[in-house]
């Protein structure tokens, strides 16, 4: 069963078209990550799922429930807000049972429960706190928590890691995977880190420009883009230009390779001068300029390393060379 | 070894330079001199008068010879709970908090609309909406509104015109609040005093309103809450000090204005009016102190009150 459904959803502001004609479907039980850069539409269509926003034309259903008519506090989703918009005047007990105390649960019942859903997000005796005395992750864990007590069928979650640093951000994108799994609950991520998408989602849409691009698993959006723009913005991939695939494929369409599997030598397909070196820990970015087309090559650590301004070719394996269905290249 | 002195350095500098690479030095000396002035005009002219004044409350008036007798006395006190004089307090106490609460009733939404719809030209709008009454002459504004409520008034005649007048008449017919019109009565007080104390209820309101994001609504509603619920959970809590704020400026307004009912209103005294009699006219000082206490003891047991009810938790 679909637990999301969109059909030709749009959300306009005057001229602004934030959401356009948006399809999509989100299976019940599924991790999915919607991914773009500001402004592409995403938070919009998340809003449109709780009920922040309304559609200005289309269907959204919940569980084949047409919701568009329902106020939020009507649909059974709840959201993991990216200010966390905890409430500063109540503890850190009574913020995760304020759904259970709106719908009118006893207040012994209440804190149980809230007291079990600070133990599954490892908050255990924060209860008294105020927000104001907790750290960022800390915060994240009680919004988590806050949103989760009241078992929604699908929960929201708009950029929650982004105000983390980086270890604490890894460390709760295993956590919250897992605990997706173990609740079975249909997570719908919002993001503008690809790796963020990447690592946790079952699936992900990629948006640009109020639109879905592309919609697929980890591995398709990865080594499958179908348009330029993802096959960028994705994990910053390669776009040769449809002009430069078609001298060395015969085929008028822009094609992506991932930058590791671009391999430097003496020999190659095509001839490139070295602008720039970077060094990555694990590897060796290499900016490269093929008569106006840049390239990015990611070299491992032990791989012999070329010079600013060398000449180098630029080779790979037929395979590597993904030709995308749609768009014109550069 | 030679010393070489580093060019970077800059060590010249006018008297202006030397002082301020003092202060540098010095950061407490800098604050002592910045806070010194206020804190002797406030520490010593403006606390050490008021002081000066409630002392004398303490003393009590010969009344054979309309002298102060300088012996420490709690009669003056006493007098303040004889009838006439609790009932000058009774009445201000229950108008201020009359006024408080409907000021704050009709502020909340215009400073919600402003908080978080008014962008651009309306907020100017806005701030010059509430902020121009403030500009005029205090006693303009009250006799302008004596025109408006008078017997022959623009309002008695707009109610005429629109056959309305018998719904002004059952009014003025209360007891209390009635009167021959509505500027000689109690409730004429009220709507003089609504009138001229809002803005300082709409403004801390809107300054408390705006601190509040509007995921925190949002959350609400997510939660569960309808907008009735979210308003009594999470926005007037959060409000709350700015309504304690606002409050705290119409109540002890009121308390201590002694021209608006002396204008509008019936012949019955406020404390305002009372002290002004008592120290001006009758020449009884210590009573006239006492008077003056009577507010700023109610002031001290709402700010109490105020904060045992959680109204600062949110600052």
């Amino acid at each position: 069963m679909s637990a999301v459904t969109f059909n030709d959803v749009s959300r306009h502001f005057g001229a602004i078209k934030a959401v356009d004609a948006v399809s999509l479907d989100i299976a019940e039980g599924e991790f999915f990550a919607m991914l773009g850069p500001s402004g592409s539409g995403k938070t919009t269509c998340l809003r449109l799922i709780a009920g922040f926003e309304r559609p200005t034309a289309g269907d959204i259903r919940i569980f084949a429930q047409p919701v568009q008519d329902l106020p939020p506090y009507k649909r059974n989703v709840n959201t993991v807000f990216q200010d966390y918009a905890l409430f500063p005047h109540l503890n850190v007990r009574d913020n995760v049972a304020y759904a259970l105390m709106i719908a009118g649960q006893g207040r012994r019942e209440r804190y149980r429960a809230a007291q079990e859903a600070l133990e599954m997000v490892q908050l255990a005796g924060y209860d008294l706190r105020k927000p104001s005395e907790l750290s960022g992750g800390q915060r994240q864990r009680v919004a988590l928590a806050r949103a989760l007590v009241n078992k929604p069928r699908v929960l929201l979650l708009d950029e929650p890691l982004g105000a983390l640093d980086l270890k604490l951000r890894e460390q709760m994108q295993e956590e919250l995977k897992s605990l997706q799994r173990q609740l079975g609950i249909t997570f719908v991520f919002v993001t503008h880190d690809q790796g963020e998408a990447l690592s946790m989602a079952d699936r992900v849409a990629v948006f640009d420009h109020g639109k879905i691009i592309q919609t697929g698993t980890p591995e398709d959006i990865y080594f499958r883009p179908e348009v330029p723009f993802v096959a960028d913005f994705v994990g910053s991939s390669n776009v040769l230009p449809a002009a430069l695939v078609a001298q060395l494929a015969g085929e008028s369409r822009p094609a992506s390779i991932r930058p590791e599997r671009l391999i430097l030598g003496a020999e190659g397909r095509i001839r490139a001068r070295v602008t720039g070196l970077s060094f990555l820990g694990l590897a060796t970015r290499v900016s490269l300029d093929a008569q106006g087309t840049r390239l990015t090559a990611l070299l491992p650590q032990d791989a012999p390393r070329p010079a600013p301004g060398d000449e180098v070719g630029v080779g790979w394996n037929a395979d590597d060379l993904h030709l995308m269905t749609a768009g014109a290249g550069a | 070894m030679t010393q070489v002195q580093p060019a970077h350095f800059t060590s010249a500098g006018g008297i202006g330079t030397r002082l301020s690479d003092i202060l540098w030095r010095h950061p407490r000396l800098l604050i002592a001199l910045l806070l010194l002035p206020p804190a002797l005009w406030l520490g010593v002219i403006y606390l050490g008068s008021l002081f000066a004044l409630l002392a004398q409350s303490f003393f009590s008036i010969d009344h054979f010879t309309g002298l102060v007798k300088y012996e420490f006395t709690l009669s003056t006190y006493a007098q303040l709970i004889r009838p006439s004089n609790f009932d000058i307090i009774l009445r201000t106490v229950v108008m201020a908090f009359c006024v408080s609460l409907t000021s704050a009733v009709i502020s909340f939404p215009i400073a919600y609309f402003a908080a978080r719809y008014a962008r651009g030209a309306w907020r100017a709008v806005f701030y010059l909406g509430i902020m121009m009454p403030l500009w005029s002459s205090y006693l303009v504004k009250i006799y302008a509104w004596k025109l408006i409520l008078a017997k022959e008034g623009i309002l008695t005649w707009a109610l005429q015109k629109l056959h309305l007048e018998w719904v002004l008449d059952a009014f003025l017919a209360l007891p209390v609040i009635g009167g021959n019109s509505l500027s000689v009565s109690t409730a004429g007080t009220f709507i003089v005093f609504v009138y001229v104390w809002l803005p300082f209820m709409i403004l801390p309101i809107q300054a408390a309103l705006e601190r509040v994001p509007p995921s925190m609504l949002e959350a609400s509603g997510d939660l569960g809450a309808t907008p009735a619920q979210t308003f009594r959970h999470v926005l007037l809590p959060l409000a709350l000090p700015g309504v304690v704020a606002g409050s705290i400026f119409t109540f002890s307004l009121t308390l201590g204005d002694y021209i608006i009912p002396q204008i509008i209103g019936t012949s019955r005294l406020f404390i305002g009016q009372a002290v002004y009699q008592h120290q001006g006219i009758a020449g009884n000082i210590p009573l006239a102190a006492a008077f003056a206490m009577v507010p700023i003891a109610i002031m001290g047991l709402y700010l109490w009150a105020a904060k045992r009810m959680g109204a600062f938790d949110a600052l």
